[in-house]
């Protein structure tokens, strides 16, 4: 189920704007592996160019090598839409499709796909889905409303719920929690420590305690400076990262003494 | 906006010293002023014409109105302060202009109304003109109302698809030169008089059945070409307001682009997708000219073959109608009535026209499952 991502000399580019360079790093399955870094360093762009969503926004590219197990995901040959069936992801922001309901928000991986399945089947996956976004016992009683009827904290972990559903073999979250109360946040990183045991998880974050909570392995970006390529400044174990790191750039980050 | 919340000037003695003493505070006057004033402007202005003997509601109107502007703009500068007048000031321009544009629009429904209902019952509308000669008191808009609806229905079939179509493809595929081109030429095609899109069927009849051809499907081919860009650019602007996260979230979930586009993009800006259809039907069921030279205007009968023959339409129909109003007599009286039913008639089918696509719209929008 769960696979490893190989990362080697990654550039991402807006048109001509460099926005991250020289990444090489390697994410390990059945881990989870939090991004750490100031904002507009990156973190984002590069982890959507793990599932060939960067390419989504006109004038976009990325040079480099990313593997998924054996796979070259940047490939000539490979079909984005079956890496992202592979690879599945939470945004920054939450998006349910405001014409469907709660439930069908659920299976949209599914039902937009065209795939068939018995009610029960669906009912099932459904319910598992949104117990583990801990949703289940707020909507219950009313998953035939419409999706986008819910507060935005609902919203985020019905997204999660629809990222779970597909049960992808890679899951990246985007600040999945930034918009989420304690006890949400608190179920949401109970859930990932739940699923890495499967997957593997990488996952956006300016939490620093979240990062420390969840995360097996972290991996701290920086910008060399404005205007500057964001870059993959040190990665390691999370434990290793937090307590004694080898560059001071992070460890000035780590204790808010960045600038 | 004044609000009642706040302190009038006579309201505020209790805790007055203190308010006023904020440097918050500041008069003003009682919500129900402008009205009253209002009122009082009409009043006097009225009666001031009515004593000269020369009353008439456009120059009373105009007097109301100017006194009006004046009145609230001093008293506001003078019991309130600048900026409240300038508010009301404005605000009394912004009033006017409204009434200005709306008076027009309510004088031309209400002529319609009242010539137009002589002549229109259930037998107005469930008559042709078949076998009514000139003189006779009878006949009615049966057939125009057939020819109406077939010819802005093929239309409408011909041009939803390759509107709704067009602005897909400008909008979630189409990149560079290709796609300025489409727009650039849509944008022409906006801009063709109605007239030469129905010279263009003409030609194309001609060469394609010979001359003398007319029928509805020419008709039908006329409006679309001045339906096709209406739709395009309307579908366009719906299609781009649906935010590109949905359109990402399909992706990440593994959803190819054409199925994201199919059931995530479409579905979602189908209320104003439908809306625009709607709006752009309306602006063609109106068309004259073009239908004259594709369509003829010689049909009386009830005719909905689209392939065979001349057929009427409402346009068409008034048209004709006003033409005849020159005829001697009983004639020219009838077909001046016929003119003003059948325009109510028209008016009315694009009323209702109207109100689907405000059902629709309301009904098909999302979030309301
Ligand atoms: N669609 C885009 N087009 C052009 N430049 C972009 C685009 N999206 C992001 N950028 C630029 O790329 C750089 C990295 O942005 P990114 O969103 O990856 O930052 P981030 O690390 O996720 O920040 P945050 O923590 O605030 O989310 C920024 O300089 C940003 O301005
Ligand atoms: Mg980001």
């Amino acid at each position: 189920m769960a696979k490893r991502i190989d990362v080697s000399d990654l550039n991402v580019y807006y048109g001509d704007f460099k926005a991250v360079e020289d990444v090489t790093m390697t994410v390990e399955p059945r881990s989870v592996t939090a991004f750490i870094g100031s904002s507009g360093c990156g973190k984002s762009t590069f982890l959507r160019t793990l599932n060939r969503m960067h390419e989504v926004t006109p004038g976009a590219r990325v040079q480099g090598k990313v593997m998924l197990d054996n796979l070259d995901v940047y490939d000539h040959s490979v079909d984005p839409v079956s890496v992202r069936r592979e690879i599945g992801m939470v945004f920054q922001r939450a998006n349910p499709f405001p014409t469907m309901s709660i439930y069908d928000n659920v299976i949209a991986g599914a039902k937009l796909n065209n795939q068939r399945m018995s009610k029960s089947r669906s009912d099932e996956i459904v319910e598992r889905s949104l117990r583990d976004a801990n949703l289940w016992e707020e909507v219950k009683d009313r998953l035939n409303k419409p999706g986008a009827g819910l507060s935005g904290g609902q919203q985020q972990r019905l997204c999660i719920a629809r990222a779970t559903a597909v049960e992808p073999a890679v899951l990246l979250m985007d600040e999945p929690c930034s918009a989420l109360d304690p006890i949400s946040t608190l179920a949401i990183e109970d859930l990932i420590a739940k699923l890495k045991e499967n997957y593997t998880i990488v996952i956006v974050t300016h939490n620093m305690q979240q990062a420390a909570r969840v995360s097996d392995r972290t991996a701290f970006f920086n910008l060399a400076g404005t205007g500057q390529p964001g870059r993959l400044i040190e990665m390691g174990d999370t434990n290793k990262i937090f307590t004694k790191p080898d560059k001071k750039e992070t460890e000035n980050y780590i204790t808010g003494r960045f600038g | 906006m004044t609000t009642a919340t706040q302190p009038t000037a006579t309201g505020s003695s209790g805790e007055g010293p203190d308010i006023q003493s904020s440097g918050l505070y500041s008069r003003q006057l009682p919500t129900y002023f402008p009205a009253a004033l209002l009122v009082v402007c009409a009043a006097v202005a009225s009666g001031a014409f009515f004593l000269l003997g020369a009353f008439h509601p456009v120059p009373v109107a105009a007097v109301t109105a100017i006194g009006y502007l004046v009145a609230v703009t001093t008293s506001s500068a003078v019991v309130e302060n600048n900026r409240r007048a300038k508010d009301r000031l404005v605000t009394g321009v912004v009033y006017c202009c409204f009434a200005i544009a709306v008076v027009p629009l309510i004088s031309l429904l209400s002529t319609v109304v009242v010539f137009g209902i002589e002549r229109f019952d259930l037998y107005f509308l469930s008559v042709s003109m078949n076998g009514v000669i000139p003189s006779m008191d009878a006949g009615g808009v049966y057939h125009a109302i057939v020819g109406t609806l077939v010819i802005t229905g093929l239309a409408t079939v011909i041009s939803v698809p390759i509107g709704l179509m067009t602005a897909v493809y400008v909008v979630e595929y189409g990149r560079g030169r290709l796609k300025q081109a489409i727009t650039f030429f849509v944008d022409v095609m906006t801009g063709i008089p109605s007239i030469v899109a129905g010279l263009f069927v003409v030609a194309l009849w001609i060469m394609v059945f010979g001359p003398g051809q007319t029928n509805g499907l020419a008709g039908a081919i006329a409006l679309s070409v001045l339906m096709i860009p209406v739709v395009v650019r309307s579908s366009e602007e719906m299609l781009r307001l649906v935010p590109n996260e949905l359109r990402e979230a399909a992706y990440a979930l593994g959803v190819p682009k054409w199925l994201t586009i199919v059931k995530v993009v479409l579905p979602t800006a189908v209320a104003g997708l439908t809306t625009g259809i709607i709006l752009a039907l309306a602006r063609v069921i109106g068309e004259t000219a073009p239908l004259i030279l594709t369509a003829g205007m010689a049909s009386t009968r009830i005719n909905a073959n689209p392939v065979e023959g001349d057929m009427m339409s409402l346009p068409v129909y008034i048209y004709k109608a006003v033409r005849d109003m020159g005829l001697s007599g009983e004639a020219g009286v009838y077909a001046e009535e016929r003119a003003w039913a059948a325009a109510l008639t028209l008016i009315l089918v694009v009323m209702l026209l109207f109100l689907t696509a405000r059902l629709v719209s309301r009904f098909l929008s999302p979030g309301k499952g």
